[in-house]
């Protein structure tokens, strides 16, 4: 069947390069189970992001600096030091970035990467927030790439430890009020600065991460949640005083900030000391029943259609709670759902799966992450800056805004352009659309004055703008 | 530059047409103009409208406080009880000349803290987030469809809000550094969508935009990169859509990145960097909307507030209750609107936020009804149905 290897180049891939849909030939389903196994193969770009930590380091020295510095008697901020601080974390956004779309763009292995990109995003921090803009791409290498093909309590354990989702969601300062800290601080008169409890990771764990938000859990287990994690902080990294302890810029349990007793979370009590404590409630999280209807619903949302049937959502959420939350499990589950295979184009293609299918469609990669960047920034989804820990929206109901269209269609005049007159636009459509390319968008592109308006209309077209 | 009824001439009818209301600009109604900008993360609405008066704020806020005496920047002091952030010295202007309406201790129906439902029911006008898919004021966009020639309401960013998301049609511009294609191109792209409505509608609403917007803002903005140079071109853009006379009547405007969890800052500091940029935006929006700055209401309101208490990290979490901003020509402004709930531990909601006692729809129906002008039927059958109890605003808009 021709048309279910354009489904699966297209709507489980990336984008269909030229000849991908002949690689792919006669078992579609194959193709993508044979990627589920383990981590994709990476291009070195991906392989020369440096570790979290090593970058933490640096930029937190910028901002110690800068702190510093604003102690000092002017009150002013040396502009070198917050300028140079500005420029590290550019560098690092902009070089993470690049990588993310170059791999992207030539991957061998587009379903993996997508299921990476939707996890990532499922797992959203976003770099409006400083420094988690020198950390995005890193973030999503080190907790989210090599995390899929085992359980999902495995993944959510990397991603909530993870010195990143840490300092995004404010949770490396929070202290427990009854832990040594806390108590030393309540006792001081005068103190200088106010510790306690930082709610905001609890909060994103239960309504975002896991169980869903109106998902049964309320204020107190909000807050138990937050008192459970307390000491689920990050080493080092150019921080003074008490904070200065543990390998620098790696995750740090904090036992002296840690909240000590035992809590009750969805009614259930947990007596567990430490950093095992936490990690206990995550396992149950991953293995709730709301959790399992979370992230199905999000999945069978990604891959099949924006208003899913509760069917298939039942479907891929008892198999994934039968296989103890295992991840490649659910994954095969949404692969051999029949719904996933019926129209070629039922999801409307979001600014990233836009710019990556075209260019995979013109077999090329991104030079350079300033260019990507900007692309994405104009049709409004700047590169991991979906400006909040929800992430980005995955309905054609967002992202189907009359300028959005007029954006792709100034960019794919722009892109078509670069792509070069020595391209038959025809060729290119059935390379990557094969059958699925209408009779009434084959005539508009072969009617076209020039390869590059061809290439436009092609780029434009109602089935390559979905997927 | 190339418009829909260009297109519609060069392609005869089609499913373009059927997207389009029926033009007639004889009577285009009343003249008023609504600007809503949201903003995104839950803002703290202490902070911004401080209520320094009360004797306990000062206490509870500690270093975020903004009374007299711990800051080096003034409070902006609107009466003897609420004070504006002392980065907000544009709007203390309108104050002064009484066309800005603080409304304190304001929330929506919803009573949980989750951002994204919150901002959902702050959109979809219902007491649910799931109750509703489409946006409130789309459904106000109902009242000029007949009446307009071309969509009444306009959200400047690339994408819908879901407040201005449903079965009225409405449209979308957001500036580009890209150089446009050619007429020949998009008369093509048009004549390949019109077998696929989806793709038709949304290019014929881009088409009058760009029109609207003119070709001089891209070129403009060119080169232009940094926000404050991007917030400049939406600001005037905006005006530009809400002068012409057969433009878009409402406009949306969205900012993000208000949730500080974390070094919240007083009279310095994070927040106040976003309070002192809101506050040039608006000012640059009433120079570019000119004359029509008369007739032009706007209202800036986020999806609740944040907790009395400092928290932990010099920040706050999410909380209820929160202050909402009315400006403008027709405003009757000068003055604070609030049932003042107090800040004793026994007066807040759950021991925690500031308690509402205000809904924020309405404050939407007193702008809907004595601004826009639409009828009470469509309000409470229509617009907000089912909030009867939520008593429109009254006085708050010269009519």
């Amino acid at each position: 069947m021709k048309f279910d290897s354009v489904i699966a180049a297209n709507r489980f891939g990336l984008g269909a390069k030229p000849g991908e849909l002949s690689t792919i030939g006669k078992n579609p389903r194959h193709w993508l189970l044979d990627q589920l196994a383990g981590p994709s193969r990476v291009t070195q770009a991906i392989a020369d992001i440096p570790p979290t930590a090593k970058i933490l380091v640096e930029v937190q020295r910028l901002r110690q600096m800068r702190r510093d510095a604003k102690k000092a008697e002017t009150e002013e901020v040396a502009p070198d030091v917050v300028k140079q601080f500005r420029s590290v974390a550019r560098k690092h956004y902009l070089q993470q970035t690049e990588a993310r779309f170059q791999n992207a763009a030539a991957t061998q292995f587009p379903f993996h990467d997508r299921l990476v990109h939707f996890w990532s995003n499922h797992f959203a921090i976003s770099v409006d927030k400083q420094p988690v803009s020198a950390l995005a791409g890193a973030f999503e290498n080190e907790a989210i790439r090599p995390n899929l093909s085992g359980s999902f309590y495995q993944l959510l354990k990397s991603v909530e430890q993870h010195p990143a989702m840490i300092i995004y969601l404010d949770n490396q300062r929070s202290v427990g009020p009854s832990s040594v800290l806390g108590r030393r601080a309540a006792k001081r008169r005068n103190r200088q600065q106010e510790v306690g409890l930082n709610e905001n990771l609890g909060r994103e764990i239960l309504e975002l991460h896991t169980l869903g938000v109106n998902a049964g859990y309320n204020q107190d287990d909000v807050t138990a949640l937050a008192r459970v994690i307390t000491g689920w902080s990050i080493g080092g990294a150019g921080e003074r005083g008490r904070f200065a302890e543990g390998t620098p810029g790696k995750f740090e349990f904090r036992e002296n900030i840690h909240e000590p007793g035992a809590r009750t979370i969805l009614g259930n009590t947990y007596r567990q000391k430490g950093l095992k404590q936490g990690e206990a409630v995550l396992q149950d999280l991953a293995l709730n029943p709301a959790t399992a209807q979370h992230i199905s619903f999000k999945l069978v949302r990604h891959f099949v259609a924006d208003n899913p049937s509760d069917d298939v959502v039942n479907s891929v959420a008892r198999q994934y709670l039968e296989s103890g939350g295992d991840l490649p499990t659910m994954h095969r589950a949404i692969v051999e759902a029949h719904e996933a295979w019926t129209d070629a184009h039922c999801k409307y293609k979001s600014p990233e799966d836009f710019v990556v299918s075209a260019f995979r469609a013109f077999d090329r990669v991104p030079d350079n992450g300033r260019y990507v960047v900007g692309a994405l920034d104009l049709m409004g989804q700047t590169p991991f800056r979906p400006g909040s820990p929800a992430g980005w929206p995955d309905t054609a109901e967002h992202w189907g805004g009359a300028d959005a269209l007029y954006k792709r269609i100034e960019w794919a005049n722009a892109v078509a352009k670069l792509a070069g007159p020595k391209s038959n636009p025809l060729l290119v459509g059935d390379a990557v659309l094969g059958p699925a390319l209408g009779q009434h968008s084959r005539t508009a592109i072969s009617r076209a004055e020039s390869s590059v308006q061809g290439l436009t209309l092609f780029l434009t077209c109602p089935e390559f703008q979905r997927r | 530059m190339l418009n829909r009824r260009d297109i519609l001439k060069s392609l005869g009818a089609g499913s373009i047409a059927a997207s389009l209301p029926s033009i007639s600009y004889a009577n285009t109604g009343g003249d008023a103009r609504l600007v809503l900008i949201i903003l995104r993360g839950a803002v703290d609405g202490l902070a911004m409208v401080p209520p320094y008066g009360e004797n306990r704020y000062s206490t509870l806020r500690g270093e975020l406080s903004l009374t007299a005496g711990k800051t080096t920047t003034e409070l902006l002091k609107l009466d003897a009880m609420f004070g504006l952030h002392p980065s907000m010295t544009s709007l203390f202007d309108l104050y002064r000349k009484k066309e800005l309406l603080p409304i304190h201790a304001i929330a929506s129906p919803y009573r949980e803290r989750s951002h994204f439902d919150g901002q959902d029911i702050l959109e979809n006008g219902a007491t649910r987030s799931s109750d509703r898919r489409d946006g409130w004021l789309n459904r106000a966009v109902a009242f000029f469809d007949s009446r307009l020639g071309s969509e009444a309401a306009i959200a400047l960013s690339q994408n819908t809000p879901m407040v201005l998301r449903g079965a009225n049609s409405v449209t979308s511009w957001a500036p580009s550094q890209l150089p446009d294609a050619s007429d020949d191109t998009l008369r093509r792209i048009a004549a390949m969508y019109s077998s696929d409505e989806f793709f038709a509608t949304r290019l014929a609403q881009a088409l009058d935009s760009q029109r609207i917007a003119g070709a001089s803002t891209n070129n403009e903005i060119r080169g232009r990169r940094n926000a404050r140079a991007q917030s400049k071109t939406l600001m005037q853009a905006a005006g530009r859509f809400l002068n012409k006379t057969d433009g878009p009547r409402i406009a949306v405007i969205e900012s993000g990145g208000w949730d500080t969890h974390a070094n919240q800052g007083a009279d310095r500091g994070s927040l106040a960097s976003k309070l002192s940029a809101l506050d040039k935006d608006i000012a640059l929006l009433r120079t570019s909307l000119g004359d029509a700055w008369s007739k032009t209401v706007v209202t800036v309101v986020t999806e609740f507030g944040r907790t009395v208490k400092v928290n932990g990290t010099r920040g706050t979490d999410h909380g209820t209750a929160t202050a909402a901003l009315l400006m403008g020509g027709p405003v009757r402004g000068g003055k604070i609107l609030s049932d003042w709930p107090g800040l004793a531990k026994r007066d807040l909601y759950e021991g925690r936020d500031l308690l509402p006692t205000t809904d924020l729809r309405s404050l939407f129906k007193g702008i809907l009804s004595e601004h826009l002008q639409l009828p009470d039927n469509m309000l409470e059958n229509d617009v907000f149905p089912g909030s009867r109890a939520a008593k429109p605003l009254r006085d708050i808009v010269n009519s």
